[in-house]
């Protein structure tokens, strides 16, 4: 191939090649986007039915219950306003304790309890997740204002 | 006092890397040799002090000097020595002086390696990594002074981190920067091409020796963090496409598609313009992992700071860089022409195809890993992109690579045959199809088409890799063969290694989370495991609850695991240490979870076929680029230089 031919075949080859890829990768992302909601968010129903999302908050002391034997896990979260009850059967991780800003990934199901697959909880006690941070900055600007 | 001496150890630096980066390129734009010659003693006397520095703030962990804000703040005095030196760099001001001393031991050693390149060029390549340096030893005493006083001094220190007390973490970031950091000296040798609007392409060949080594660092270093994650994280995972991970992966491909293009352009003097974009690239992505972890704009075990004057920093200086590099290429780059051509069945086009699907890997996993944070900065909401998104999106590009790779490599530059090539390869294809066909139906259980897919793959790749040593082996002339070569034939063996490792781990482990009491037990796949004992261990600085797990295969015991819950006693973080049976054909391994009431736990319990191949694969990939690097051709190419200079010095600067 003579350089100018080259060059044009290289072009074409990588516009096409990102292009597809573009097209694979923003298909995959919009199916795979997990958006994330507050307590008070999740009680007003703004999550869309049936698709899965993020909520998170604090775990609510004392709201942690246990089926003896089982795996079966489940707590309130909540943003100080409202609060969402979770389901979790799961070995959660290391530093999930009430009080402790955590997020979940899963869906509602119909009884308005929010049905984790994934239980989240960073590794540093005095980290707060920053949206759980903010939902909460949200809740106490609401109740300082007018 | 002492910590002080750091400090001002650092400004120093920050002098002489002023004087680095500024008087060699003004010496070279004006031709004033005075001006170049001052490159290298101030390089040198700029490592002297980043050294001294960073024994300074080791000595100060290692006395537990807890009136030092840094050291209070990340060790204790119950801290084991070991994890008091290398919690030097388990946070962020003491990693950040770690980059600086990798960037300055990479400087020294370009410049010793460099010494007998042209003098006109050496004083560029010299300058621009002067320049980063600059960058970030401003900073690093500008935003993240890590010999900061604490007035009063604390009466003992906060401790490590509990997940970084591993003796994985003293290697994982060090040798991670060796790689990340090393990405500057190709970035310098291409910045230096542009500058001088060099023709011909022996800066190829003096390029890839480091663009080749950082890779080898690099790549070790992923794999230390994978394998550091996979046991000590408690999940059993070896990737979690986070954000941070994705942040020195990114470099890895695009500095995967650097050493390949500089083959060509080393070779036959084609794809410079992109060679150099490449070099570039792989550096500025290196400088987004760095903001990406270091800014606190990613949520992750990595992300030690949330100081926003630190995140703006870094990003006006990557912009900078970026920008400047980028402008300087758009101003360049256009003069780099070369007049060869090559057929469309070449080793030319294959490499070709290996850089746009590398790139496109890049790509996908760049808009994945830096979508939420667009979004976020827009304010169109919090998202976050699911772990799901990578690994159904990176097969696209990294599939069709695997399988041109094993032609590629038995085509010959310029032009080949099909019918020529075909004879090198079809043994190995018809071998990896049989076996991959029969392993899908008869090994483990349950595996689909894909994963035959992927296992043909792994096969064909490793296969492929072996012919040319089984060729020369055929000839009896196994030591002719050229270290190049040999590189290159164990590089793709580990690859393939790694595919095959990764694609069973994922389609055959088999993980159980159980409530087990003490006496119970559990089965997966042929394996009981038995829950025998539940018992007290004190650690120097944590205190554990500790399980006895016997594991049986068909009623014969093979392995008794220790799993443990830490509880550190200064941070009174919980901790999970897992029990791994580790054989090369499979791991197994198990987690203690929560405590469930009398003596039942959970546990995670999983049985992780060929897992092992994952790391060993890596480190397959890194021997075959060390190999590489010790080629003749890289030798001769320094000794034809050392001959050449006596005479050509007086000349060069002309």
């Amino acid at each position: 191939m003579k350089p100018r031919r080259q060059r044009l075949v290289l072009v074409v080859m990588i516009v096409v090649g990102v292009g597809i890829a573009t097209g694979f990768a923003l298909r995959a992302l919009q199916e795979n986007l997990l958006y994330f909601y507050s307590p008070t968010q999740v009680a007003e129903g703004e999550p869309p039915e049936g698709r899965k999302f993020r909520v998170g908050g604090l775990v609510t002391p004392g709201s942690v219950n246990r089926t003896e034997g089982a795996l079966d896990v489940s707590f309130d979260l909540t943003d100080n306003n409202t609060t969402v009850t979770v389901a979790y059967a799961g070995i959660l991780p290391d530093l999930f304790r009430e009080g402790q800003g955590i997020i979940a990934h899963g869906r509602m199901n119909g009884d308005g309890v929010f049905v984790a697959e994934e239980v989240l909880a960073k590794h540093d006690e005095n980290y707060m997740p920053p949206e759980v941070a903010e939902a909460l900055d949200q809740v106490h600007g609401k109740d300082s204002g007018p | 006092m002492i910590p002080e001496l750091g400090q001002f150890a650092l400004i120093i630096a920050l002098c002489l890397a002023l004087v680095q980066g500024v008087m060699p390129l003004a010496g070279a734009q004006t031709r004033n040799r005075m001006w170049m010659a001052i490159g290298k003693p101030a390089a040198a006397g700029q490592f002297v002090f980043v050294l001294l520095s960073f024994l300074v703030l080791t000595w100060a962990f290692i006395q537990n000097d807890f009136s030092v804000a840094y050291v209070a703040n990340n060790s204790n005095s119950a801290l084991p020595l070991f994890y008091r030196i290398s919690a030097v760099w388990g946070a962020h001001e003491g990693s950040l002086l770690l980059w600086i001393l990798v960037l300055n031991i990479w400087s020294i050693s370009a410049i010793i390696g460099g010494r007998h390149l042209p003098e006109l060029f050496n004083a560029r390549v010299i300058g621009v990594l002067g320049l980063v340096s600059v960058g970030f030893l401003a900073f690093i005493l500008f935003t993240s002074n890590p010999f900061d006083r604490l007035i009063p001094a604390a009466m003992d220190g906060r401790d490590l981190n509990p997940l970084l007390q591993d003796p994985a973490l003293a290697i994982h970031p060090p040798m991670l920067y060796f790689g990340y950091v090393g990405f500057a000296v190709p970035f310098a040798f291409a910045i230096a091409v542009l500058l001088e609007g060099r023709q011909g392409t022996d800066w190829a060949r003096w390029a890839k020796p480091w663009a080749t080594m950082s890779w080898v660092c690099l790549t070790l270093g992923i794999a230390l963090g994978s394998w550091w994650a996979y046991y000590e994280l408690g999940w059993g995972g070896w990737w979690f496409w986070d954000p941070v991970e994705n942040a020195s992966f990114m470099p890895w491909l695009m500095g995967t598609a650097l050493i390949h293009s500089l083959s060509v352009t080393e070779k036959r003097g084609l794809f410079k313009s992109w060679t150099l974009l490449l070099a570039i690239s792989a550096f500025s992505l290196s400088l987004l992992g760095t903001f990406l972890v270091r800014s606190g704009v990613l949520v992750s075990v990595h992300a030690f700071a949330s100081d926003p004057e630190r995140g703006l920093f870094i990003l006006i200086f990557l912009c900078v860089v970026v920008g400047a590099a980028l402008t300087l290429y758009a101003w360049r780059a256009p003069r780099m022409t070369s007049d060869a051509g090559f057929a469309a069945f070449s080793r030319e086009s294959f490499l070709l195809a290996n850089n746009i699907l590398l790139v496109i890997a890049t790509f996908v996993v760049l808009i994945g890993t830096l979508f939420p944070l667009v979004m976020d900065a827009l304010g169109q909401g919090k998202y976050s992109v699911g772990p799901q998104y990578f690994a159904a999106v990176f097969i696209i590009p990294t599939l069709p690579m695997a399988l041109l790779l094993g032609i590629g490599m038995h085509t010959a530059w310029k032009r080949d045959k099909w019918n020529r090539v075909s004879r090198h390869v079809r043994i190995g294809a018809s071998l990896a199809l049989v076996l991959a066909i029969a392993i899908s139906l008869l090994a483990w259980d349950g595996g689909g088409v894909l994963s035959a897919i992927g296992i043909f793959a792994a096969l064909w790749v490793m296969f492929a890799a072996l012919v040319d040593p089984l060729a020369y082996l055929r000839k009896g002339q196994m030591r002719r063969m050229p270290l190049a070569l040999w590189g290159m034939s164990i590089a793709h063996f580990g690859l393939g290694v790694f595919i095959l490792g990764a694609v069973v781990t994922e389609t055959y482990s088999v993980e159980r989370d159980q409530a087990l009491s003490v006496g119970e037990s559990t089965s997966v796949g042929q394996f009981e495991f038995r829950f025998d004992d539940l018992r007290q261990v004190e650690g120097p600085n944590y205190t554990a609850v500790e399980g006895v797990i016997s594991i049986f295969d068909d009623g014969e015991e093979i392995a008794v695991l220790y799993p443990q819950k830490r509880v550190y006693r200064v941070q009174q973080s919980p901790m999970t240490e897992s029990g791994i049976d580790a054989r090369l054909g499979r791991d197994l391994y198990v987690a203690l979870g929560d405590p469930l009431g009398g003596n039942a736990w959970s546990l995670r319990v999983q049985y992780k076929p060929l897992v092992r191949l994952i790391w060993l694969g890596c480190i397959i990939m890194s021997i075959g680029g060390l190999v590489a690097v010790g080629d003749r051709r890289y030798r001769i190419a320094r000794q034809d230089a050392t001959a050449r200079v006596p005479a050509g010095t007086a000349r060069e600067t002309g």
